[in-house]
This record gives structure tokens, C-alpha cells and sequence, in this order.
């Protein structure tokens, strides 16, 4: 047998170098920075994800191409994941600037932790391999966790990080064990030779289902599904606001594409048996997300709870296994992140030196105070609860299109009613804006570029309700 | 020429846009903000008179449609286009929307840019409610229109008003999304999101039992049908007066105008089959929400009742129509009885608005709504007495005002399908003008009953305005029906042809 060394086109992976590259650059220079000049590290993190974003732009329109051996994929479904990630990591850097600064937790190392767990993100979006998968995700955990304990006097953030690190540690390990089942029934970690295995011999291997059983409830832990939902109020609640913002935006995006490519791409022909567990953890994570979401009265385990209760829309988009319903998942993905984006934006700007706007009543009177940063609150609480003319009744409605169309209308409307019960609490928060008058009198304070982003953010939210067809045509096409 | 402008987009953008510019103008310049909300809302009311005077009244097909493509990836279209049944619920709403922007002209102090912004915002949505030939617009539309009512009750509302706010927007949202659920599975079945396209498809009986319980669910809330009517007392008690009155004017004839253009049409067979449980909950609400009303202490719960007590005889003239098919061989009956329908929606919205508009003139002077406060307002406001007096008989349905001719239109009509019927909707002119003028008796006549009422003025120009432009309607179509009824009257025929026919 000839074998022979194929250079790998590392251009394909250009976009990950750069960051790679950058996330070094910044730890050795942010060490000699004086420390008014700590900006440098922001403002280098930032240039990083313009220059990777171009990088990526460059590939979008491409066709599919494979490289490092084959386990490593640029698609238009990773181009377009990846482009959104960069978004996310913008508004986080920015967001959580001036947060960190009024802290004296304004150090190069959130910048350098962000970016490694970026490189995860993106490893794990370009994943063609179940090691590649497995690479990136660790990468993205470890950062992760230690941006967790990043407020190291604080003893909430230090448990956080105790519970995630476990927790965390437990699915990552849950995952790999499925993944060494597959690999075992396979002999391959390709994942298009595992999905060609699986075509020919599904039905006859038992070994392939108990491997399913362990890599959906490790992706369960990483999305925060019911049951395996426990780590994310207190990872949300114990973090700093910044780093609870990385977490539920940017990260689900990747943990939406390891699902894409461990079970619509390895796991494709096994659809019928991940289909009735999807709807097992669908119903639940509906059903609890949104029930004790209204019971809450701190703001950000609230949004923790509210964010199960969106893993199980996005859930039910995929489990149609249909080009419609990743497509519509891809839609609800990338919507729901940029609706938290602004959500937790918000609670940073309600936040100031010595306070933290993190229970519900804090935003008591918002209307009074701001009106137009209350108007934009208004739209992301509307557009959670998925109510025209936002782009969150478009993400509901895609992937409720795609349940239908696979005549599991039952689950259609379980969903839809869950998702009134859900309702009541986006309702409630903005009752407290603008029906009560406000407790804490203070004017909000933010630096200018904050707040033309945070209104972008929530303009976007309202303008891709009024002008879905773009972005619904660009996920539609990024299926292939 | 006028009708070759896009006249449907503007009743529908001109206010949106509108309500945008009147909230950037801000609080700061209330005037201001007044000024341009007025101004726009009587743009808009003028942009919908071409509507009028341009409509062709002897076709039953979409007149001004408007065709463009905006989310190819689900074939939706913005498609507007109005017949006979739109045409009137448009106008209806632009006129309504500028007397509701006088009424709160001084009497809103706070934050008066959001509550003008608010109206003008919420009369684009329900214009386009009514323009939608696209079932996913009209989705939007129908669920925006919940946002600013939403805050427009919160905000402005009376004591209990978040309370009520939440139970409006739970319980409609609740109607809704399993109308959403139904309008996607027709979409894989019609492979289209046109509402034409959905009344051509074929469908069977039991397709069409599911779908037509799920748009009862939605439109059966917004009518409201007894006993999915609580919400209602609740949220027009606690409204602002602009608020109940486009509640009780226009709302609610979304509910009834979604029978006639999606379960009528889309599910005829199902709607015949179950026209006996619409006829019982059309009957209960005419009759034993009536006692309701009776017992009433507070004016605005008086009328909210009265108006779902209304609303019955519109349901009962829809639904009755299957029955009058078949027992009678032409359409007559039938289309007497819709047209009943569709004057009665018409023509409470006049009343029930102006019913609101009187009790917030008398709120607005002593903060009351209970009829013990109240006694001899005569002896203080002969001219709101005069007007009062008016609306009063119009609400109880006397001959010469509008009241009469849809309610006896739909008397008629339920007289040909079962005398039963036509005898229990009658009690509704003996019950209604028990409760309509016991309460103006109590209110208006007898000696001034206590100091502050003996200090109340007589209506401002401003409020005669607003009760004057409503007493003409009134008046005319209560002796001249005509106008209304020929609008409709090609394309209720044409309805009707098209529910005759089984669709399977």
C-alpha cells in the first residue's frame, strides 16, 4: 500500500491561525502594558475577529472543502456559523468593556481566554472528525470554566466554576465514551465514514445506538437540555455579567453545530432513534425552562431558565431531520443568540460601579429612566416570547413549519402552548419597565459605542422580524 | 389619479410610521406631539376615503390588491387587497382612531407622544389585519396589534390594569398561536400562504373540524364568544377610554371578521357541521350576558357586557346561514343575515364607542365609573344628556339608528331558520334597553345626587366634536342603511355561493 503525506491547505484554516496567532500575540503584549493602556488587548481582541472575519468572508460562496486529513470542513454551513460567532464575540468584547474597567477586572487575560474559547467555538464548527469535534470542544470548556472564576475574590463565581468544571468534566466525558463506541463499531473517527458505516450497517449494530444514547446526552449537558440542564442557572447566576454573556451566546452556536455534525452528519441514518429522544428532551426542556422561569426574581437566572425553554425550539427543529428543520434550527440559533445578546446587554447597562442591575427589579420604571433603551428591552422581551413583528416569532415559526411538515402536529402545539406559559415572564419584565415606577432613580450611564451597539442589537432584532427572507434564504442555502 | 397610489400600504404605514415620528417628537413638546398625531390620523382617514370612492360595488373579487414577494423561502407575500367585508372594518378604523386621538387630547398627562404613538401604531396594524390576503401577514398583523394594546392598557389603564393587561394578552396570544399551527398545516397542504388559495383547497371533514377548532380558538377569544369573554369586562373597565373604545370598536370585529374570511370559507362543511354549538354560544351570550349587564354596577362593565351581548347577534347571523341554505332554496335569507352581521359590527362600533366616549366625559370631571356616584347629570350637561340620550336608544336598538337595522336584519333572518332563535335574540331589544337605559335613568335623570356632580360642566367644543361626529353615523345609517349594505352585498353573495358547496 503507497502511502504518501498530503500537505493539508492550511488556507482553509486560515481564519483559525489568525486567531490562534492573535490570542498569543495578546498574552505576551498585554504583559508589558502599562495599565492605562490596557486597552491595547481590547482593541487587538477586536482587530482579531475583523481580520477573522475576513478571512472568513472570503471563503463564504465557496464550495464544501476538507483538509487536515479530513478532519477539518469548511462548508457554507460552518461560513455562516462562524460569521455569527464573530458577532457574538464583538458585542461581548464591547459590551463588557467598560463593566470590567468600573471592576478592576479589566485585564488581557478576559481577552485571551475569549479568544482561545473563539478558537474552540470555530474548531468545533469546522469539526469533520470526532477528535477534531472533541478538540474543540475541550478547548472552548477549559476556557470557559476559567473565565467562570475570573472574579476570583468573588465565592459565587468561584462555585460556579466548580459546578460548570464538574459538571462539565462529566458530559465531556460522557461524550467521549459515545464517541469511542462509534469509533469501536466504526473503526473510523471520519465523520463522513461513520456515516456511510452507519448507512449500511444501521439496524444490525447494537453498539451504534448505545453510542447514540451517550453523545446525545453529553450534547445534552452541552446545550443545558432536561435533565441535563442543573449547571446552567448557577453558572449564569454565579458568573459575572460579561462572562454570562459569552457563555449564552456565542458557545451555543457551536453547540448547535457539534449537533449538526455528530447527528444529522455521522449519525444521519439513526434519525428515527434520536428523533423520539430529541422529543423526550424538547418536551422537558420546554416544560421546565418556561414553568420555572416564572417563579425567578433574579433577572439572569431568568434568561438561564429561558434559555432551556429556546434549546427546546432549537431541538425541535433539528429532531424534524429534515434540510427545513436545520435550516430552521440554524435560523433559531443564530436569532435566539443575538436576542441574548441584547438581553444580557442590558442588564451591563443597567449595571454600574458597586451595583448590579440582576434582579427583576431593577428594571422597575425603565420607561421613565430611558425610554428608548426601555423600547429596546421592549423588542428582545417580545421577540423571546416570539411575538410578531420580531424576529423571534420567525424563529418559532420555521421550526414549528418543519414539525408540522414531518405531521408531528402534536408536538407543534405542545410547543406553541409551553410557549405561552413562557409569555407571562418576558410579559412581566416588561411590566416592570413600563408600568412601575422606578425604585433607583439613577441615570443610565454608558460610553457612546455601547449604546449605538446595544440599539443596533435590538434594531436588528426588530428589523430581521420585518425583513426575515434574507437570513432564512441564507440558512436555507447553507444546508447544500 | 388617487387609486393608483398604493392605497392600502399607506392606511397601513402612514400611521405606523406616523406613531414613529409623533414618539421622536416626543414629551417634551406634548403639544407637538398632539398636533402631529392628529395630523396624521386624519391623513389617514382621508387616504381611506379614495378607498371608498373607488371601490366597485358589483364584484365580489379583491379590489386595490398590492402583490409582492417577501419571504421566498416560504412563498409569503405582502398581498393586500379589501372586498365588501374589508372595505367598511377599514373605515371604520381610520375614523375611529382620529376621535379616539381628540378624546385624549388634554385628558392624557402622562407621557401623552407614547399614547398618541400608541393609537396611531395600533390603527396600521389593524388596517392591515383587515387588508391581508397573505395568511402570514395577517398573522403579524393580528399578533402586533396585541403589543401596543398591551401597553396601552398597562400604562394608561385604572387600578387593576396590569392584572387585566396580561389576562388580554395571555388569553388572545393563548387564541392565536393554535390559529398559527392551522395556517402552517394548510400551507403544506395548499403549498401557498395565500388566504384565496386556502378557501379553494379541498379538504376533508376531519382536516376540517381540526383546523376550524383552531381558528374558534383564535377568533371565538377576540369576539369574544361567551365563556371566553372574561377577559373583556376586565380590560375595557381598566382601559383608558381611547383604549376601550378601539377595544369595543374595532377589536372585537376582528374576531368576527376572521369567521367570515377563514373558517367560513376555509372550512365550510366544518362550520356547518358544528353551526349548532356557534348558534348555542351566539344564544347564551345574547341572553344570560345580558342578565349579566343588568346587575352592573359600574357603567364601563355595563357596556362591556352589552357589547358581547352585540357581538352574539353577529356570531348568530354568520352561523345561521347554513341552516337558511338548506331549509330555504335561495340565498336570501342567508345573506340577510350575514348582512345583518356585518351592519351590526358596523354600526356598534359607532355606539359602543361612543357609550365609552360618554362615560370617559363624565370620568374625566369626578373619576368615577360607579352609576351610585352619579344622579341628575341633566340638571348639569343638558347637551351631553341630549347626546348621551342618543347613544343610549341606539344601544338598545330603536328604530332610526343604526342599532336596529343590523339587529333587526339578523331577527329576520333567525325568524326563517327556527322561531326559536329569532325569539331568544329578540329578549336582547327587551334586555338591552332594560340595561341601557336603567343605567342612563340612573345616571342622567332624577335630582343632582351629590355635590360633585352638581360641579360638572357642560362638554367642551372639543368632546361635542367627538360625540357629534359620531351621533351623524348614527343617524344616517340607522335611516339610510343603503351605502353600507351595497358595499357588501356582492360579496356576501359570493361568500355564500362559495360555503353552499361542500368541499369534499
Amino acid at each position: 500500500m503507497h502511502m504518501s503525506f498530503v500537505m493539508p491547505d492550511f488556507m482553509l484554516a486560515a481564519p483559525e491561525i489568525l486567531v490562534l496567532g492573535m490570542a498569543c500575540l495578546i498574552l505576551v503584549v498585554d504583559v508589558f502594558l502599562a495599565e492605562r493602556n490596557r486597552a491595547v488587548s481590547y482593541y487587538l481582541a477586536q482587530i482579531t475577529l475583523l481580520g477573522a472575519a475576513l478571512l472568513t468572508y472570503a471563503q463564504l460562496g465557496g464550495e464544501t472543502r476538507l483538509s487536515f486529513s479530513d478532519s477539518f470542513i469548511s462548508d457554507p454551513l460552518s461560513v455562516l456559523l462562524k460569521l455569527f460567532i464573530y458577532v457574538m464575540m464583538l458585542g461581548v468584547f464591547l459590551y463588557s468593556r467598560d463593566y470590567l474597567r468600573d471592576r478592576k477586572l479589566f485585564k488581557g487575560e478576559y481577552y485571551v481566554l475569549g479568544l482561545f474559547a473563539l478558537l474552540g467555538m470555530m474548531v468545533m464548527v469546522s469539526a469533520h472528525g470526532l477528535l477534531t469535534v472533541y478538540l474543540g470542544l475541550e478547548l472552548l470548556s477549559l476556557s470557559l470554566y476559567a473565565l467562570v472564576a475570573f472574579d476570583r475574590d468573588s465565592a459565587r463565581a468561584s462555585e460556579a466554576a466548580m459546578k460548570y468544571f464538574v459538571l462539565g468534566a462529566l458530559a465531556s466525558g460522557m461524550l467521549l465514551y459515545g464517541m469511542s463506541m462509534l469509533y469501536g463499531a466504526s473503526g473510523s473517527l471520519d465523520i463522513a465514514t461513520i456515516g456511510t458505516y452507519i448507512r449500511q450497517h444501521a439496524g444490525t449494530d447494537f453498539v451504534l445506538v448505545l453510542g447514540l444514547v451517550f453523545v446525545i446526552v453529553g450534547l445534552g449537558f452541552k446545550l443545558g437540555a432536561v435533565p441535563f440542564h442543573m449547571w446552567l442557572p448557577d453558572v449564569y447566576s454565579g458568573a459575572a455579567a460579561p462572562v454570562t454573556l459569552l457563555i449564552s451566546t456565542a458557545p451555543k452556536i457551536a453547540a448547535f453545530a457539534m449537533v449538526m455534525r455528530l447527528l444529522t452528519e455521522a449519525l444521519g441514518n439513526l434519525h428515527t432513534e434520536w428523533r423520539d429522544m430529541l422529543i423526550i428532551l424538547v418536551l422537558l426542556s420546554l416544560a421546565v425552562g418556561n414553568i420555572v422561569a416564572i417563579a425567578q426574581t433574579n433577572i439572569k437566572r431568568m434568561l438561564a431558565y429561558s434559555t432551556i425553554s429556546h434549546v427546546g425550539f432549537l431541538l425541535l427543529g433539528v429532531l424534524a431531520g429534515t434540510a427545513d428543520g436545520y435550516a430552521a434550527a440554524t435560523f433559531y440559533v443564530v436569532t435566539y443568540t443575538l436576542m441574548a445578546l441584547g438581553a444580557f446587554g442590558m442588564i451591563i447597562l443597567l449595571s454600574r460601579a458597586g451595583f448590579e442591575a440582576e434582579m427583576l427589579d431593577d428594571f422597575k420604571g425603565l420607561n421613565e429612566r430611558s425610554p428608548w433603551f426601555a423600547f429596546m428591552m421592549l423588542i428582545l422581551m417580545f421577540s423571546m416570547a416570539g411575538v410578531p413583528p420580531t424576529v423571534g416569532f420567525y424563529a418559532k415559526f420555521v421550526v414549528l413549519s418543519a414539525v408540522i411538515d414531518i405531521d408531528l402536529t402534536w408536538l407543534a402545539v405542545a410547543a406553541v402552548v409551553f410557549s405561552i406559559i413562557g409569555a407571562y415572564y418576558y410579559l412581566r419584565v416588561i411590566k416592570l419597565m413600563y408600568f412601575d415606577k422606578p425604585v433607583d432613580e439613577t441615570p443610565l450611564k454608558a460610553a457612546f459605542d455601547m449604546r449605538v451597539l446595544l440599539s443596533v442589537n435590538g434594531l436588528a432584532v426588530l428589523g430581521l422580524g420585518l425583513f426575515p427572507g434574507a437570513l432564512l434564504t441564507w440558512c436555507a442555502n447553507s444546508m447544500g | 389619479m388617487l387609486t393608483d397610489l398604493p392605497l392600502l400600504s399607506l392606511v397601513i404605514w402612514v400611521p405606523i410610521l406616523g406613531g414613529l415620528v409623533v414618539l421622536a417628537v416626543g414629551d417634551h413638546e406634548p403639544w407637538g406631539a398632539r398636533t402631529v398625531a392628529l395630523l396624521v390620523a386624519l391623513a389617514t382617514f382621508a387616504l381611506s376615503i379614495p378607498l371608498y370612492t373607488g371601490f366597485d360595488t358589483q364584484t365580489a373579487n379583491m379590489q386595490f390588491i398590492e402583490l409582492a414577494p417577501w419571504i421566498p423561502t416560504f412563498n409569503i407575500n405582502y398581498h393586500l387587497g379589501i372586498d365588501g367585508i374589508a372595505l367598511p372594518m377599514i373605515l371604520l378604523t381610520t375614523f375611529t382612531t382620529v376621535l379616539v386621538v381628540i378624546a385624549g387630547w388634554e385628558v392624557i398627562r402622562y407621557k401623552p407622544a407614547q399614547y398618541m404613538a400608541s393609537f396611531l401604531i395600533m390603527e396600521g396594524l389593524m388596517n392591515g389585519v383587515f387588508a391581508s390576503l397573505d395568511a402570514m401577514l395577517f398573522y403579524v398583523f393580528w399578533e402586533a396589534m396585541l403589543v401596543p394594546m398591551f401597553l396601552i392598557i398597562g400604562v394608561w389603564g385604572g387600578p387593576r390594569r396590569v392584572y387585566a393587561t396580561i389576562k388580554f394578552f395571555l388569553y388572545t396570544f393563548l387564541g392565536s398561536v393554535f390559529m398559527l399551527v392551522a395556517l402552517i398545516y394548510l400551507h403544506y397542504q395548499a403549498d401557498s400562504f395565500s388566504i384565496l388559495d386556502f378557501q379553494d383547497l379541498p379538504l376533508g371533514l376531519k382536516q376540517q373540524l381540526w383546523i376550524f377548532i383552531a381558528f374558534l380558538m383564535a377568533f371565538s377569544v377576540k369576539v369574544p364568544m361567551w365563556p371566553v369573554h372574561t377577559w373583556l369586562p376586565d380590560a375595557h373597565v381598566e382601559a383608558p377610554t381611547g383604549g376601550s373604545v378601539v377595544l369595543a370598536a374595532i377589536m372585537l370585529k376582528v374576531g368576527a371578521y376572521g369567521f367570515l374570511r377563514f373558517s367560513l370559507p376555509i372550512t365550510p362543511d366544518a362550520s356547518h357541521e358544528l353551526d349548532w354549538l356557534m348558534i348555542g354560544l351566539s344564544l347564551i351570550a345574547v341572553v344570560y350576558i345580558s342578565f349579566v349587564a343588568l346587575v352592573q354596577e359600574d357603567m364601563k362593565k355595563l357596556v362591556a357586557y352589552s357589547s358581547i351581548a352585540h357581538m352574539g347577534f353577529v356570531t348568530l347571523g354568520l352561523f345561521i346561514s347554513f341552516d337558511l341554505i338548506e331549509h330555504t332554496s335561495s340565498m336570501q335569507g342567508a345573506a340577510l343575515g350575514v348582512e345583518g352581521s356585518l351592519v351590526q359590527m358596523v354600526s356598534h362600533g359607532f355606539i359602543s364607542g361612543a357609550m365609552f366616549l360618554c362615560i370617559g366625559v363624565m370620568y374625566d370631571r369626578i373619576h368615577s365609573r360607579q352609576i351610585k356616584d352619579y344622579g341628575g347629570v341633566v340638571n348639569t350637561m343638558p347637551v351631553f344628556a341630549a347626546f348621551m340620550l342618543l347613544f343610549a336608544m341606539a344601544n338598545s336598538g330603536l328604530p332610526g339608528t343604526s342599532g336596529f337595522v343590523g339587529e333587526f336584519m339578523v331577527i329576520l333572518a333567525s325568524f326563517q331558520a327556527n322561531a326559536w332563535f329569532a325569539f331568544l335574540v329578540a329578549t336582547m331589544m327587551i334586555l338591552g334597553a332594560a340595561y341601557t337605559l336603567w343605567m342612563f335613568k340612573r345616571v342622567i335623570f332624577g335630582p343632582v345626587a351629590n355635590d360633585k356632580v352638581a360641579a360638572m360642566k357642560d362638554i367642551s367644543r372639543r368632546e361635542f366634536i367627538v360625540l357629534g361626529s359620531l351621533a351623524v353615523p348614527v343617524v344616517v345609517f340607522g335611516v339610510w342603511p343603503a351605502p353600507l349594505v351595497d358595499v357588501m352585498h356582492a360579496t356576501v353573495t359570493n361568500l355564500l355561493q362559495h360555503i353552499a358547496i361542500s368541499k369534499f
